[in-house]
């Protein structure tokens, strides 16, 4: 396995630096209502559609927390093998922004509702371990829209007041490549969860990235600096890329790192300061005074724990020592539980080679070229099962298999209806196939002399010939055995 | 309330550069006079509050409140359905779908 050695590195003029990464990832809860309200949480609704009068921070309303939230809490720190603290504490942060009505976000400050856990990241150079330093409950902001006018901006408060988890990561990552594992692992738990759609387009998942470098060998970490709200995968790769080099090249010149947040510019490819010094921050944390501690027992807590799925990790085990597949394709068919699904269907009630091949192969290849996910293939686990099962018993040829695969994508009916309608099926009857392969040889008296006079390499264009004037139908193996008899 | 101060208790004192921030964060105008006044009034509270550090708690547990009450939950469920028009109608600025305000860009 670990056949590739990490290599990520930056080369500076004067020296080799290693890049020092810890993620601060929002997901967003998946849940009907929002953390202290019962307004709903739906994606795409209208503009200030499903703002409650304590979403909009009206004087005097309340805050009651949502329980189903604090399960999902629960469920996402067991998922991450994590402590869960049976005492924890709302704070405020206080700050100014048009999206936070309140003037303050109620979060989790120093009795976070998760203590520490730990993720497993299988790299190319073998298996690495994340640490996760917590997990904490927050409502979410609203939403600034700047680009409507010149001189205003619009404010949408639906998302204001969804439930957040804050996962934050022990500053355990070394390299972009690392930090995109990380993130579809994260994503991968929540998803099997249930707990987060793990949604990057929507804005369900996003993350503050810190990072910091060293001279390869240096035992402190340098100055960090915090890129906030980077949105996709690939965006936080090229701003850890563009930081980092940034930072080398600062320390090199002799200069210092000044701690500070940044903002990564999508369109130029930087990270910029976002605000000076002196306009840093100051959130003021104080105990939320309108809830009382947050206090579990611990059956609540087992109580969830028992009920917990199957998780990536010992599925991809189970999948390799079950079905005697590669760490590698288990690794793919089980990143997402829906794909895992589909593949143990069809893999249980036909053969595991096949399904394989299928699942892996034609089937992933239709999907990435329309962008569908598995829960909208075009072809059900059941039909491809009975494809599968037809070629097993021989009444299809696997070529004859790819053409039905084709017409499956836009006709859901049983294949075994299909293969019957289309006449697709295998030709395995030999004095049918002996008629074919004697036309053939007929129309091709020159190259039989050739055959037989010691030009072996024909044999293959033979066969070709037979498949080809069957339309594909003919039994390939049968074709084989009775063609070397008849040119024998 | 506690707040989670960085700095021990004994080591704080205001002046009027902390009045100054503080107020800054709060959004709330403070003039020359009432800095003076605040200034005597602040000092006079943590000097009272400071008490409290001449008292051992290294084996007590920090409470978050006083009261004993327990977190009521809510269930999971909507019942709130679109309020916008009741929601909007206190805004000084909006247009048919949203609160409007003077551009913020950070």
């Amino acid at each position: 396995m670990s056949n590739k050695e990490f290599n990520y590195y930056i080369n500076g003029k004067k020296s080799k630096w290693e890049v020092i990464i810890g993620l601060e990832v929002h997901a967003q809860v998946s849940s009907n209502a929002k953390l202290f309200s019962n307004s709903s949480t739906k994606f795409g609704a209208d503009p200030n559609s499903q703002v409650s009068l304590i979403d909009a921070a009206m004087p005097g309303m309340l805050p009651v927390i949502n329980k189903f939230c604090v399960e999902q809490a629960i469920r996402t720190g067991l998922g991450l093998k994590a402590k869960i603290n049976l005492n924890s504490v709302f704070d405020r942060k206080n700050y100014f922004y048009a999206d936070l009505p309140q003037g303050y976000q109620i979060s989790q400050y120093k009795y976070p509702i998760v203590g520490e856990g730990e993720v497993f990241l299988d790299m190319p150079y073998g298996a690495k371990k994340i640490g996760i330093e917590r997990l904490h409950l927050e409502q979410d902001a609203g939403k600034s829209i700047h680009d409507q006018s010149p001189t205003k901006t619009f404010i949408d408060l639906n998302r204001s007041g969804i439930a957040l988890m804050e996962i934050v990561s022990k500053p355990d990552l070394r390299s972009p490549e690392e930090v995109a594992e990380y993130i579809k692992k994260l994503r991968s738990i929540m998803r099997y969860l249930g707990t987060c759609d793990g949604n990057m387009e929507e804005g369900s998942l996003r993350a503050d990235v810190n990072v910091s470098v060293r001279k390869v060998g240096a035992l402190e970490f340098g100055t960090r600096c915090e890129i906030k709200n980077v949105n996709s995968i690939k965006f936080i790769q090229q701003a850890i890329q563009y930081e980092a080099k940034r930072q080398v090249d600062l320390l090199e010149e002799g200069k210092f790192i000044d701690q500070e947040t940044r903002l990564f510019d999508t369109k130029k490819n930087e990270t910029r300061q976002m605000r000076s010094k002196e306009d840093a921050h100051d959130y003021r944390y104080f105990p939320e005074p309108d809830l009382p501690a947050l206090r579990l027992e611990s059956n609540f807590v087992e109580e969830i724990r028992k009920k917990l799925p199957e998780l990536p990790d010992d599925k991809k085990k189970r999948f390799v020592n079950e079905y005697k597949i590669s760490s590698y394709d288990a690794g793919v068919l089980t990143a997402d539980k829906e794909t895992s699904d589909y593949f143990e269907k069809v893999a249980k009630n036909s053969d595991v080679k096949l399904a394989i091949t299928w699942v892996s192969g034609e089937l992933f290849a239709v999907l990435n070229k329309h962008s569908l996910s598995i829960k909208d293939s075009p072809v059900s686990a059941e039909n491809l099962t009975k494809l599968i099962l037809l070629i097993m018993n021989n009444t299809i040829s696997g070529r004859i298999a790819k053409d039905l695969f084709e017409i499956m994508l836009k006709d859901s009916r049983d294949p075994k209806v299909l293969v019957e309608e289309k006449g697709m099926v295998q030709e395995s009857n030999i004095g049918e196939l002996e008629k074919i392969i004697d036309k053939v040889l007929q129309n091709n008296q020159d190259k039989v002399s050739e055959y037989k006079s010691g030009k072996d390499k024909l044999f293959g264009f033979f066969v070709g010939s037979v498949i080809k004037e069957s339309k594909g139908k003919a039994n390939p193996a049968l074709v084989n055995e009775l063609l070397k008899k008849k040119l024998s | 309330m506690l707040i989670y101060l960085h700095l021990p208790l004994s080591l704080m004192s205001i002046n009027k550069e902390t009045i100054k921030k503080i107020s800054k964060l709060a959004r709330i105008s403070v003039s020359n006079q009432e800095t003076n006044r605040l200034e005597k009034d602040l000092n006079s509270i943590l000097k009272f509050v400071e008490q409290l550090n001449h008292l051992n708690t290294d084996k007590i547990t920090p409470i978050s409140s006083v009261s004993n009450e327990v977190l009521t939950m809510n269930k999971d469920e909507i019942k709130i359905i679109n309020e916008k028009e009741d929601i909007l109608k206190n805004s000084p600025e909006k247009n048919e779908d949203y609160y409007v305000v003077p551009k913020v860009i950070e």
